[in-house]
């Protein structure tokens, strides 16, 4: 058998649906279980008082990647197959800027709004509904920055071709900084909450 | 679906009230843990279906096709429309990634409910009205909606799902998200702390 398994035919477009519908579930209840519908939490990453964003989003950025590896040394997935978004170097830095200043500003993600909406949070609603006005207007003013949009290209390029490192090499760095930054994570969420308890005496 | 929730929400308020039981809602847990049961989800994703996790894409393929129904003309003439709403050959709404945020709709519910931590309220620090909130909320959504698209995704579809396949876009856009978040923190702080 090999993978992924949609690439080579194992089944159809309509069970496609099924398994995205199924895996969607999968991926709310895991952010949900974070906390990730509750928009305190989510922002506190930027006031340093709770690193629960950061860490849940590496462990599962290095656990994803780890599993890759390991399926494609062993010749399991063909990761030619798998799914690249092409770069585009600065509308991504730009768009990445905005995202993240929005972030601060609504409290969530695109992904942690849905969850948040489900679990009755009404700003979650709000959220959403500013997000398809986004949208919106990115669409109407598409014509006038669609040559920006495009700019930039650098077509499909990871971290190991882009730098001629090997795969291994990369995956392992990564995996070195996770520690390191779960390490910080620990240390500053300690300072902090040391901090607020001279501050209540 | 607003109705909806509120009718669950106000069920299940009433609930607690009518019976004198302080249902306590349970502690989210642990994120490393967490963040492994994230990364299993996200290669379950990348070994069946060849791809990652997204959340902002159902959204744009739903304006796309409201503004196609409203001016069909207007749409035909912009790119950004037009690679949502496809050829017209196959239906756009049965796309991967809207049955896939549906999931993530569900899955919020049953994980809050079994938790207890399905509750209407409004998530905002104590020094910001309710109203000044809302107005955030909808300015922080509509950025982000306007940033995402501009990045050729959000934090699941490219930080996420980007970051695990080591796409070098995906990490620029990952840092940015973090130096635009953590340099207007200061200016939202009464928002949250």
């Amino acid at each position: 058998m090999n993978a992924p398994f949609f690439k080579f035919e194992y089944f159809n477009t309509d069970v496609s649906l099924i398994i995205a519908f199924a895996i969607g579930i999968a991926f709310g209840i895991a952010l949900e279980k974070g906390g990730f519908g509750r928009a305190t939490i989510l922002a506190s990453q930027f006031y340093f008082t709770n690193m629960r964003v950061l860490k849940v989003m590496f462990t599962a950025i290095v656990t994803a990647m780890l599993g890759l590896y390991f399926f494609s040394v062993i010749g399991f997935v063909d990761l030619s197959l798998v799914y690249l978004t092409q770069t585009n170097m600065l509308p991504m830095v730009v768009g990445g800027l905005v995202a993240g200043v929005g972030f601060v500003i609504g409290g969530y993600c695109p992904g942690t709004s849905v969850v948040a909406f489900a679990t009755g949070k009404i700003d979650a609603v709000v959220y959403v509904l500013g997000m398809i006005f986004g949208i919106f207007v990115f669409g109407e003013m598409f014509p006038s920055i669609e040559n920006f949009f495009n700019s930039g290209f650098m077509g499909n390029v990871t971290i190991p071709s882009y730098f001629n490192l090997s795969y291994g090499l990369v995956v392992f760095l990564v995996v070195l900084m996770a520690i390191g930054a779960f390490a910080a994570a620990e240390w500053g969420e300690k300072k902090m909450s040391e901090k607020s308890g001279k501050e209540k005496v | 679906m607003t109705s909806i929730t509120k009718i669950l929400t106000h069920a299940f308020e009433k609930d607690e009230g009518h019976v004198h039981i302080h249902i306590k809602e349970k502690p989210y847990s642990n994120p490393y843990l967490v963040g492994v049961g994230l990364g299993l989800v996200l290669l379950a994703a990348f070994v069946i279906m060849g791809r990652g996790l997204g959340a902002s894409g159902a959204l744009s393929t739903a304006v796309a096709v409201t503004v196609n129904k409203i001016a069909p003309k207007h749409a035909a003439q912009n790119n950004f429309y037009k690679e949502y709403v496809g050829d017209e050959t196959t239906n756009p709404l049965m796309d991967w990634l809207i049955f896939q945020t549906i999931g993530v709709l569900v899955g919020g519910f049953i994980s809050g409910t079994v938790s207890h931590r399905v509750k209407k309220g409004i998530e905002k620090g104590p020094r910001i009205s309710t109203r000044m909130r809302l107005v955030y909320a909808f300015i922080g959504g509509g950025l982000l909606g306007w940033g995402a698209k501009l990045a050729r995704g959000c934090m699941s579809g490219q930080a996420l799902s980007g970051g695990a396949v080591l796409n070098l876009g995906s990490w620029v856009f990952m840092m940015m998200v973090f130096v635009g978040g953590y340099a207007a923190a200061y200016f939202m702080r009464r928002q949250w702390i």
